[in-house]
């Protein structure tokens, strides 16, 4: 059993936050590929991931959201898809050694699957089993398949990975609206839906990411807890940003922020992270009142 | 009409295509196929998506559906020599891949008797306005999904200025991210929560 495995058995585990809107603030220009980072500032890349590590996150992901093939083909990055996914894992890994485990992140192609957009099935499962076996093969601990809206671009995704790896734990988590009748993806998945396919297909962590902000999540959760027993990973927005001083901002601060989604964890939700907008200091706000359960040794991944 | 209307609505192409060739082979008019059927169809999906009673995938179906129409009506508007509306530059931003949004607008706007000039996903500012100028366009319509891009949709503002085309070119922007208050802080001329209201503020835009 991997060591994620066994930490899944006890207590509430703390992910890290936002990864783009921390790259953003340091210089990342508006619409730029942000894993072209890891080549061009490693030391960057390296520097979050320390400051989440600090900051008490067990869980710290990686800059390969959009590092599927298809998804670079988009930015003409293709060929360097094996670097960023392999440099992508190892980044992260030489900043925080064994702390904490390395999550690494899948997101979806940006291609609408056929009939209604041109990807085939196959060339999407290919795709994401490629960038799954590049992302193992440099040490991830876990694999993140997150911001999905498509339960079949989803699915392809977990079967691509669990092609690859029979062993390696996966969190997929997807982003729902809330609606009058419920929450629901803009592609119009349930959460009920989601809550029988996802595992499935092989996955071992489900749950919700981005999002309308804290309030929202916490009807999303509710949700998750009402259709399964699977352990399920909440990583909320810091809000929805407003422009202020002609900057975009996401308006929760930490301890607000951290306060609001801390209920979670006594719901039953295993693990609580972070997405746009939050920092290393929204984790430790968290941390703060999130404790890591008393038996635990650090994870050794 | 009422057939054609559904039809759109539950995003049923070959319905579509074949309902419209029928009534205008019974001699309808290209104008009231658009008025009476299409327009009131893509009005009602967009208050239900906006509503989400339906979600994107029948959004696009019913585009598509709508699409099947006007390839009919087309030249049949081009030979009443109904004016064209006035003619609107759409783009997404630069460094901006996210176009669906934009491409319903953009089937609106056709069908509202508007000439297209879509440039596209990741535009960047003087393209937008090259475009303008070289189509005699007034309006300048932009996409944005990211708030990473959204600020993207003030340099082109801005580069209107500098130009020396404000007032000549008018911008309507729209997108997730974006709301009336970013509309205005940037200075652009409208907002559009969805396709539907697109086509109503391009017209008092146009008109305005």
């Amino acid at each position: 059993m991997s060591d994620f495995r066994r930490r899944l058995g006890s207590g509430v585990i703390a992910g890290d936050g936002a990864w783009g809107t921390m790259l953003a603030e340091r210089g990342l220009p508006p619409g730029a590929p942000p894993e072209l980072w890891t080549l061009e500032h490693p030391e960057i890349v390296a520097e979050i991931a320390r400051a989440y590590a600090d900051a008490g996150a067990e869980l710290i992901t990686t800059n390969t959201f959009g590092g599927s093939p298809m998804r670079l083909a988009q930015h003409h990055l293709e060929n360097d898809f094996d670097r960023i996914s392999r440099r992508g894992v190892e980044v992260v890994r030489e900043a925080i050694g064994t702390r904490a485990f390395v999550n690494a992140s899948v997101g979806p192609t940006g291609r609408l699957l056929a009939p209604l957009g041109d990807a085939g099935p196959e060339e999407v499962e290919r795709g994401f089993a490629a960038q799954a076996r590049v992302l193992i093969d440099a040490g991830a601990d876990v694999i993140c398949i997150e911001t999905m809206t498509d339960l079949q671009e989803a699915t392809l995704a977990i079967r691509a990975v669990r092609s690859v790896s029979k062993a390696i734990p996966i969190i997929a988590t997807m982003t729902f609206d809330v609606t009058p009748r419920g929450p629901f993806t803009i592609m119009g998945v349930s959460v009920s839906q989601a809550a029988a396919e996802l595992p499935a297909a092989g996955a071992d962590v489900i749950g919700a990411n981005c999002g309308g902000g804290v309030a929202e999540m916490i009807a999303v959760a509710n949700a998750f807890l009402e259709s399964t027993t699977v352990p399920i990973a909440i990583q909320p927005n810091a809000g929805l940003p407003v422009k202020k001083d002609g900057r975009l901002v996401y308006p929760d601060a930490p301890e607000p922020f951290a306060t609001a989604v801390a209920p979670l964890a006594g719901l039953g939700i295993r693990l609580i992270g972070g997405c746009c907008g939050t920092t290393p200091e929204h984790i430790r706000a968290l941390r703060r009142i999130i404790a890591r359960p008393r038996r635990e040794s650090p994870p050794r991944p | 009409m009422k057939e054609l209307s559904d039809a759109v609505q539950r995003g049923d192409a070959a319905a579509s295509q074949s309902m419209t060739e029928a009534l205008v082979g019974a001699g309808a008019s290209a104008a009231g196929i658009l008025n009476r059927a299409l327009l009131p169809a893509m009005s009602v999906v967009g208050t239900r998506f906006r509503d989400r009673e339906i979600f994107l995938p029948d959004v696009l179906l019913a585009a598509r559906a709508m699409k099947a129409a006007i390839r009919i009506i087309e030249p049949l508007l081009l030979r009443d020599s109904v004016p064209s509306a006035g003619v609107v530059v759409l783009g997404t931003v630069r460094g901006d891949q996210h176009d669906i949004g934009k491409n319903l607008v953009s089937v609106m706007l056709q069908g509202a008797g508007y000439r297209v000039v879509d440039l596209g996903a990741d535009v960047d500012a003087d393209r937008f306005i090259d475009a303008a100028v070289d189509a005699g366009a007034s309006i300048i319509g932009m996409s944005a999904l990211l708030t990473t891009t959204m600020t993207e949709m003030a340099g082109v503002v801005t580069r209107i200025a500098e130009r020396g085309l404000r007032g000549r070119l008018r911008t309507i922007i729209g997108g997730a991210p974006i709301n009336p208050a970013f509309a205005q802080e940037i200075g652009a001329d409208a907002y559009a929560p969805d396709a539907v209201s697109a086509v109503e503020h391009v017209g008092r835009l146009v008109n305005g």
